[in-house]
């Protein structure tokens, strides 16, 4: 079969990963079968290959024993291959001459028989030990990284990203699709556990982001369209027309106070609708950027045409734009931060805490709103009937979250702003109050202590999932409260708690548009539909796409300090990215050969990558390397057998194929 | 339009209104029904309790009954039978070992089981194939100004039936609003009314069914209808025995959903049976 | 749980020796509940804020679930609560972790039949045994011939109490004295698996 005018002579090494492989596969027997296959001149079996002296094992068979060909079974190449690549390179052989076998996720970890594994295992082996005498030497191509970078998502975590790297000196482009950057944090009122003020500590950085040199700041804009690859990404960004112009708007307020509505007659978003807004506002007064927005769905201009325009009249400076069309920008970056975000839990879907039926019961967004003094309420907690004076609220813990009928996963913040939330409901109206809930998570500094605080604050805990909350009213004390049903399961007994007020402390999902995002930026999810980080421990904020990272609620919930120590970590992976200058192509790429391709032009419209372009005076196609992903779409659609994939050609595949099945 | 019609135990003796009442409102809609010939009991909850297996199989026989006799859709008025074949259907699916011995027991008694029917309670079967536009049509004397609390009690919606949501149903609701009465919101539509309870530990029993009709009361019901037999005769029949013990009368007019449907229908009471009522009779003035 | 007496008749609770727990009681019980789920069950207690009953049960649902999972075998067995319970299945529908518990309750009233475990004296087996074999005999329920001899085995004073009740029932033509069953009660009986359980 082998045709090659060299002698070929292959080192196998198989890994035993502690017990992770060898508890399950014999590595002896396998490192003995490899042994006796044709070409393999030293078969080897040893505790750990990655370790140091694992990788000087090989170097010194390649030396000494004129090795030309490297197979390493063991755990999976997305892990070390590149370990093993380096090794081999180190000892003067092509990196390509190395072929890695997965024995670990593909035989040992997945398989309960010792015997079926250890076949598969000396299997997968010789398939290996086949192809690799058809390995080619190839060369990794390296392309200049452009030092720009682009932040998705003005929350907290994109703040602290884009500063990191502008004051590194990096040029940034951070895209906001709210009119106002700022986030989930600018609508609390305190922080825990040091009870510092939200605002206080958020609205400076707001206002560093915009000063800043380094930053351009897109506010009410989305991203539309990413092309390119890394070091090299094409991004288009849709700006939504705010109607107002930002570069003349100073943020006065006197097209809001001339607007023909007299009073505010739209739920206002920031204030989750607690509080009415007109067709023209500034979501909040330290709104960043501080420009006014209109909104087209209730302002009676889009709607009728008939209305006076009296706010464009009110303005001084001519910024109100009735004529402003969504407009589309394009930036060059070189890598991209996504910070974009969680939504929280949509209480409706948890109907037997009656959200939406009885009106006193709030979610937790709402009551931080009612709790801030900058507030709809200017920090008066009242009732639904916005007078009303609560004097027992019970705050209902894990809603949408730890539940297999709505969201399986445990939320990480809800335990914790619960205690806050309880704490200044306290403060704020003198309530009694009572948390519900299943396990009290407090993993974090100080935050053990808050709790304790709380303990001997006289905030009352039962431990128990809350079944429902009604209205049924058994007894005359109970008439006209929301009865809140759970075991106390310290006590074991059920209790029925009567209360004004009920406060859902909602979970945190996947954002809205978090699958757009996926697919946009070619990354992957996790079951939940967060964003999948490369390694949960060791790469947490790089993504399987290069050049793409994550950082803060888009990756699964977290809180504050949590969300700033990643945006942190993903600015430093950035920039380490940006200052090597370059980065290194994977050369598995395809290309055509010209003499072959029938013109067709079939690939050209297969490529998801738009890497293939059809030369008419050539009468071929061909494709950018650049651009290619080397997913293998046009190498399987050619129908004139003219594109060849590098690492995967034909006679490679084909003899890994034959080496299964010769047994 | 036609079901095939398991009336199970309670609907021939103690619930002969819930069957009267039913088979003639389905006739003054010209919808056609046909017993299951030499049906069993369906076990209730009682069977499952004692045998597994045996419980499966007696419901698994009269699905079987039912297959042979037609393509038809099963229609269940009793909550417990409902959801004992719904039970039995599920159980078929997910548990091989209990299909294998069920399927050899039915061959046993020369009976072939695919599990191919669908089960339907009747106000599955008013809204979702009869429409409530048809049971418009048909009213008569329109309930005006009668307020309805509609009681479903447990195991009508829970935790197989998929034709109403599980924690607020609004079938019965949605029927009283098309007879142009008006519905009760009320919290505890859904909550067991002890089920034989009221006989085994009547202590326990009673109390549950006096909340039920206590509450219902409070919220100013003219009237309360049921869509099973077991909870009609619960807060029904013992009315003067739960106003004597907890010392507050919560003697009102419990009837069947259709028997209301059919005095809005105009039907003739002896047709629905309101002839054979303990509680106080609801009157449309 | 071993109860001992002191002098002054202070029940005295001794520490639950692993040695007297059932530690293979959680398995055999989701086995027949078919229900492995009952291992992830975090105790959060919904199922007993919603059991409508479980104010008059001696332990709650969630309680029971954590004694068969610790293996306290006669404890549950012998409880009140698994006779307690209607079969309503709120707590089902509502927990969290997608337990079966209604199917526990049931298989645990299995095992206690099968173990003779059940609670003397107390009405509901009682009646569930007059059901099966009364369903096993003719096919169908008859009301009257149910409860005459299910009072008749529990207490027969009892149903003195509901004798004006029955009489109402039999004017309006709803109680009914003689249940022909079904036709093919040989056919019926044929099916009835030996099977234990
Ligand atoms: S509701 Fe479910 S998880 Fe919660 S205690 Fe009950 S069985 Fe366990
Ligand atoms: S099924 Fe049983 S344990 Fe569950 S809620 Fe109903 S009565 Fe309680």
């Amino acid at each position: 079969m082998s045709n090659q005018k060299e002698e070929i002579r292959i080192g196998y090494y198989v890994c035993h990963c502690g017990h992770n492989i060898a508890g399950v596969i014999d590595v002896k027997s396998v490192a003995e079968y490899c042994a006796k296959l044709p070409n393999v001149v030293v078969a080897r079996e040893y505790k750990y290959m990655c370790s140091d002296p694992g990788q000087e094992l090989i170097q010194k068979d390649i030396k000494e024993l004129n090795l030309n060909r490297v197979v390493v079974a063991s755990c999976s190449p997305l892990l070390h291959e590149s370990t093993f690549r380096g090794a081999t390179s180190k000892a003067g052989l092509n990196q390509f001459y190395m072929q890695m076998v997965n024995i670990r996720e593909n035989a040992s970890w997945v398989h309960e028989s010792k015997e079926e594994a250890t076949e598969k295992a000396k299997d997968l082996s010789r398939a290996a030990i086949h192809r690799v005498a058809f390995n080619k030497a190839l060369e990794k191509k390296k392309v200049p990284v452009n030092p720009t970078a682009l932040v998705v998502g003005g929350g907290i975590a994109g703040i602290a990203a884009a500063m990191s790297l502008a004051n590194a000196g990096k040029k940034v482009y951070l895209v906001e699709k709210d009119p106002t950057i700022g986030g989930y944090m600018a609508k609390f009122d305190k922080t825990f556990p040091t009870l510092d003020c939200a605002a206080c500590i958020l609205t400076p950085k707001m206002s560093s982001v915009l000063k800043h040199p380094n930053i351009t700041l897109l506010s009410y804009s989305e991203v539309s369209e990413v092309e390119g690859y890394v070091g090299n990404y094409k991004i288009k960004v849709t700006r939504k027309p705010r109607y107002v112009k930002e570069e003349l708007c100073v943020g006065c307020y006197d097209c809001i106070t001339a607007c023909t509505f007299k009073e505010g007659k739209f739920p206002d978003e920031f204030n989750f609708g607690l509080s009415k807004r007109k067709p023209v506002y500034i979501p909040f007064p330290q709104a960043t950027p501080l420009v006014a927005v209109i909104d087209e769905k209730t302002c009676i201009h889009f709607k009728t045409g008939k209305c006076p325009q009296t706010c464009a009249k009110a303005c001084e400076r001519n910024a109100i734009d009735f004529t402003q069309k969504p407009e589309v920008v394009e930036l060059n970056v070189g890598v991209v931060i996504l910070t974009t975000g969680f939504q929280p839990f949509d209480a409706k879907k948890a109907s037997n805490y009656g959200y939406g039926k009885y009106p006193n019961v709030f979610t937790s967004l709402e009551v931080e709103r009612l709790v801030n003094a900058s507030g709809p309420t200017e920090g008066h907690v009242v009732l639904r009937d916005g007078v009303t004076h609560p004097k027992s609220i019970g705050i209902i813990h894990c809603v949408g979250s730890r539940d297999e009928k709505t969201n399986k996963w445990c939320s990480r913040v809800c335990c914790m702003y619960s205690l806050k939330l309880a704490h200044l409901l306290k403060e704020h109206s003198g309530a009694e109050i009572y948390n519900f809930y299943i396990d009290m998570r407090t993993p974090g500094k100080g935050y053990e202590e808050f709790y304790d605080k709380l303990l001997n604050e006289g905030v009352q805990f039962i431990r128990g999932r809350v079944a429902e909350v009604n209205d049924w009213a058994t007894t005359p004390e109970e008439k006209g409260k929301l009865l809140i049903r759970a075991e106390d399961t310290m006590i074991g007994m059920v209790r029925r708690i009567p209360v004004d007020m009920v406060v859902l402390a909602v979970g945190l999902e996947p954002g809205k548009d978090a699958q757009e995002i996926r697919k946009m930026f070619n990354i992957s999810c996790s079951n939940e539909g967060f964003f999948l980080e490369r390694h949960p421990k060791l790469a947490p904020v790089d993504t399987f796409t290069e050049g793409v990272f994550i950082a803060g609620a888009c990756q699964g919930p977290k809180d504050i300090p949590d969300s700033v120590a990643q945006a942190g970590a993903a600015a430093a992976q950035a920039l380490a990215l940006i200052d090597t200058g370059h980065v290194e192509l994977e050369p598995n790429t395809a290309f055509i050969t010209e003499e072959r391709c029938c013109g067709c032009q079939v690939c050209v419209a297969m490529c998801p990558y738009t890497a293939i372009s059809f030369d008419p005076v050539k009468k071929a196609s061909s494709i950018n390397e650049a651009l290619c992903k080397g997913c293998g779409t046009c190498v399987a659609a050619c129908g004139s057998n003219a594109i060849t994939q590098n690492l995967f050609t034909d006679v490679e595949i084909m003899s890994e194929i034959d080496g299964i099945l010769i047994n | 339009m036609k079901y095939l019609y398991f009336p199970g135990c309670s609907l021939k003796s103690s619930g002969r209104s819930y069957e009267e009442s039913l088979l003639s409102v389905l006739k003054k809609m010209n919808v056609g029904v046909e017993e299951i010939d030499d049906w069993n009991c369906c076990g209730a909850t009682n069977y499952m309790a004692m045998n597994e297996r045996n419980a499966i199989g007696i419901t698994a026989r009269n699905l079987a009954l039912a297959e042979k006799q037609g393509k038809e859709d099963i229609m269940a008025p009793c909550a417990a039978c409902y959801m004992g074949l719904l039970k039995t259907q599920k159980y078929i699916e997910t548990e091989p070992k209990v299909k294998e011995t069920v399927l050899t027991n039915l061959k046993k008694s020369g009976l072939e089981f695919e599990n191919t029917s669908k089960v339907r309670h009747p106000l599955d079967i008013f809204i979702n194939d009869i429409s409530l536009d048809t049971i418009k049509d048909n009213v008569y004397a329109p309930l005006k100004g009668v307020k309805v609390a509609c009681y479903y009690g447990c195991q009508l919606t829970r935790p197989y039936a998929t034709f109403d949501d599980q924690r607020d149903p609004q079938s019965m609701e949605n029927i009283v609003k098309a007879l142009g009465g008006t519905p009760v919101e009320w919290p505890i539509k859904t909550r067991c009314c002890s089920g034989s309870m009221t006989s085994t530990v009547s202590e326990i029993g009673l109390r549950m069914s006096y909340l039920i009709l206590k509450e219902a009361k409070d919220r100013g019901a003219d009237v309360m209808i049921t869509a099973c037999p077991l909870c009609q005769f619960n807060l029904e029949c013992f009315q003067g025995k739960m106003s004597g013990k907890y010392g507050e009368n919560v003697k009102m007019p419990v009837m069947y959903f259709t028997q209301l449907m059919g005095m809005a229908f105009g039907l003739d009471k002896k047709e629905l049976g309101l002839h054979r009522m303990l509680s106080p009779e609801l009157s449309l003035s | 749980m071993t109860m001992k007496s002191t002098q002054n008749n202070l029940p005295l609770q001794e520490i639950s020796h692993e040695s007297d727990l059932d530690k293979n009681f959680g398995k055999h019980i989701a086995k027949m509940a078919h229900g492995e789920k009952l291992f992830g069950c975090i105790q959060c207690g919904n199922c007993s804020a919603s059991c409508p009953m479980s104010v008059y049960m001696d332990h709650t649902p969630r309680k029971i679930i954590a004694m068969i999972r610790a293996g306290f075998r006669d404890e549950v067995l012998s409880s009140k609560t698994i006779w307690l319970c209607a079969s309503c299945y709120n707590c089902t529908v509502e927990c969290p972790k997608g337990i079966k518990i209604t199917e526990i309750m049931y298989a645990l009233k299995r095992d206690a039949i099968l173990t003779k475990n059940y609670p003397k004296g107390f009405p509901i087996p009682i009646l569930s045994r007059t059901f099966y074999n009364e369903v096993k005999r003719s096919g169908r329920i008859n009301e009257t011939s149910l409860l005459m001899k299910y009072y008749f085995s529990y207490n027969i004073f009892k149903s003195l109490g509901y004798a004006a009740l029955a009489i109402k029932l039999f004017f309006t033509g709803r109680l009914i004295l003689f249940e022909k069953g079904i036709k093919n009660k040989a056919g019926l009986k044929q099916m009835l698996s030996s099977s234990k359980n």
